[in-house]
């Protein structure tokens, strides 16, 4: 086999895709084995290319690409540096993910002695680094915040050769930046994360068919004091008085698994796969509006309560292996943004109305309320109220003219949309959504960029530049 | 607690593989050449729950180094239940064409040392009457090709060499098993375009190898499928042979 063209350790590639599928754009990649490695991929980065970490493309739209120029895939920086099984405090390389720490933690923990994610996303297939540069956040984020809220210290690398120690007391203005900076900061070569105790691997968790929206406010604030971890499911295309209707879940750890239940609870790989994408049809309207409205009446109208390991209460997507090809060759979009408490009943309605009547077709659209710790990250995306997150099928303008309507709805309610997730927000709405964004550009890294940095125009954000959006 | 010997101990398949011991709480002795490597290897195996695990810097190059390579790991896991020989570098055809003294040095580094290496492992192995040991082999061995065939070479007489020394020690209870990998994704092969359902990760090999030192098969190809590929390769007539490009 001839070999691939190649720039030093940066080879030309064609493959790399955000988990949203829609971005295809020619990259150039390393992939470093090790810090050494790492460190000289930074040195060797051609002249006038940009650099972008990235891990396992979970991000959806282009946040995590960098079109046309150069990725360090950081995958193979995979390796704990420590664990003290005494004090929770967990040291791995960015590369390390949460996969991988909920395996070792599986092995590791003993009874009175068991340690847990403190945040986790959907998903556990996501690396430290990635989990840091986009602070996610999860089903307990009222009670525990962002993953940057857990995050002890981090080591960055820098364009200009600089390894830089970031901590809350050491370099602390980088370090809140590189929280929630998109990797823009530099390269997350690792991190020191604080797990948090737990009583054992199991949840007692609680399944609630609601039927409107005022239902899950309620239920959001009942359960908010004595259940660590809520969200909620929405059907998307129930209109008029079932605007809303969903299943709220709420889980707690618990000591005591099911009776006769085996010591060790988590699955580790994908127990089926998606070999293909789907053909473009088979999603539409009809199917996925039968299949939410099955999804519905399968839930019990009384809560109904069980005990359950870690994998099907916070991880029940990862069940199937490459999902996102679901949505065939066009790709899809995902919206998410979330809304301050004072205008987010009404907010969320509005959404879900404008949702509901554009009858796109989605099954996951997922509704939760956001607690107050505020993350040390500058660009963290949470912040008190909710957010709402929906997948959009890519029905090319149609599905544009339907964000930029989401995205305004949530810009008037003062909310924002998470560039994790987005494909299309405009540059104006991005940097009205956050409002520390000209603090962070100063500390982007100059030879540091992405696909989305570039559509939001961040740059200019650091230039004192004041672009306002062109009218659409 | 099983005590694992592993050379070559920072490549991607030893690597994947020696965390397999780990979770099972094994000691592992490793040897590799590179320090900050092997001591971030060290680390990650620790916190991945091994008993214990010690190093040793050596450039394996050198066989004047390896009888107390072994016989340090030998004192220090106080006996070897597996040992897994990975080290190694994928030859550049092209250069080892225009230069005798880089094939030589291929051949050295891909055959003589590892012979040089099972040799003071077998002797004291033998004396144990229990134990396994796997070796990384290539599916380049199994038949001579112009793409390939100085890393072939050194690796088709490590086939041989193997073959034999099993013969020897399956008596003594000493299960050997050369390891015949095809495609797999690692930084030695970097320079290769790389998917399709022939490349394995790292991770896959590791598991067939972790499952072969339980076992002792003579010869594991990994993935399974490279038995099939190979027995084909190794069967085309030369008539036929002699026109591919393989």
């Amino acid at each position: 086999m001839p070999p691939s063209p190649s720039h030093g350790p940066f080879r030309d590639s064609s493959g790399p895709l955000s988990w949203g599928r829609i971005v295809r754009a020619p990259h150039r990649v390393a992939r470093p084995g090790g810090r050494a490695e790492a460190a000289a991929a930074l040195t060797a980065l051609p002249p006038g290319e940009t650099l972008l970490a990235c891990g396992m493309g979970r991000s959806y739209g282009d946040s995590g690409l960098n079109p046309g120029h150069c990725l360090i895939d950081m995958r193979g920086l995979d390796r704990f540096v420590a664990f003290d099984p005494d004090t929770g405090v967990l040291e791995c390389e960015a590369g390390v993910t949460l996969a991988d720490i909920l395996r070792l933690l599986d092995r590791r923990n003993r009874p009175g002695r068991s340690w847990f994610l403190p945040v986790t996303p959907g998903t556990k297939f996501v690396t430290v680094g990635g989990a840091i540069a986009n602070d996610v956040h999860g089903k307990n984020h009222h009670s525990a915040g962002c993953f940057g809220n857990h995050v002890l210290s981090l080591e960055l690398l820098r364009s200009d050769g600089a390894l830089l120690r970031c901590a809350p007391d050491e370099n602390a203005a980088l370090f809140a930046a590189t929280i929630g900076g998109i990797g823009l900061t530099g390269v997350i070569l690792s991190a020191r994360i604080q797990l948090k105790p737990v009583p054992g691997p199991w949840l007692e968790s609680e399944d609630i068919r609601y039927s409107d929206l005022d239902a899950f406010h309620d239920l959001a604030e009942e359960s908010v004091a004595d259940w660590e971890y809520t969200v909620a499911w929405i059907d998307c295309l129930a209109r008029g008085p079932q605007l809303g209707r969903g299943i709220f879940s709420r889980s707690r750890h618990t000591a005591d698994g099911p009776a006769g239940s085996p010591a060790r609870a988590a699955a580790f790989e994908p127990r089926f796969s998606m070999p293909v994408e789907l053909p473009n049809l088979a999603l539409n309207h009809l199917s996925v509006s039968a299949f939410n409205a099955l999804y519905w009446r399968k839930a019990p109208p009384r809560p109904v309560a069980r005990v359950l390991p870690w994998d099907p209460v916070f991880y029940p997507l990862d069940a199937i292996g490459q999902w996102n090809r679901m949505y065939g060759r066009r790709g899809f979009y995902q919206f998410q943004c979330a809304v301050p408490k004072a205008t987010a009943r009404d907010a969320v309605r509005e959404l879900m109305r404008t949702i509901a009547a554009a009858g796109e077709a989605s099954f996951l659209a997922v509704l939760k309320t956001l607690g107050g710790r505020p993350s040390p990250g500058l660009m963290s995306f949470p912040m008190p109220g909710a957010t709402l997150a929906l997948d959009l099928p890519n029905n090319g303008p149609r599905t544009h003219s339907l964000l930029d309507r989401l995205e305004r709805i949530a810009g008037e309610a003062g909310g924002r949309v998470y560039p994790a997730k987005d494909g299309a927000v405009s540059s104006g709405a991005f940097r009205r959504g956050y409002p520390r964004l000209d603090e962070f550009a100063r500390h982007v890294d100059p030879r540091f960029s992405s696909g989305f940095w570039r559509r939001v125009d961040g740059a200019a954000a650091g230039s004192g530049a004041n672009k306002e959006e062109p009218t659409s | 607690m099983k005590r694992v010997l592993i050379f070559g101990a920072t490549s991607a398949i030893a690597e994947a593989t020696a965390r397999l011991f780990a979770a099972e709480g094994a000691r592992l002795f490793l040897v590799g050449r590179n320090p900050e490597k092997l001591e971030a290897v060290r680390r990650d195996l620790q916190a991945r729950g091994a008993e214990a695990v010690e190093t040793a810097v050596a450039d394996l190059a050198d066989p004047a180094l390896h009888k107390g390579l072994v016989e340090r790991a030998w004192a220090s896991l106080g006996g070897i239940d597996a040992a897994l020989i990975a080290h190694g570098t994928l030859s550049d055809q092209r250069a080892c064409e225009a230069d005798s003294a880089l094939a030589l040095s291929e051949i050295a580094g891909n055959f003589l040392s590892p012979v040089s290496i099972l040799t003071h492992l077998a002797n004291a192995m033998e004396v144990q009457h229990r134990g396994a040991i796997a070796v990384i082999g290539s599916v380049a061995g199994d038949r001579g090709r112009q793409s390939n065939y100085v890393y072939g070479s050194a690796k088709g007489g490590l086939r041989v060499f193997v073959e034999g020394l099993r013969h020897r020690m399956g008596p003594k209870g000493v299960a050997v098993t050369l390891v015949e990998p095809g495609f797999v994704d690692t930084p030695m092969t970097a320079a290769l375009p790389k998917g399709g359902p022939l490349w394995a990760t790292p991770d896959r090999v590791a598991r067939d190898i972790h499952k072969a030192l339980n076992r002792g098969p003579a010869v594991l190809y990994t993935p399974w499928f490279w038995r099939w590929i190979m027995l084909v390769i190794r069967h085309v007539p030369d008539a036929i042979f002699q026109r591919t490009r393989l």
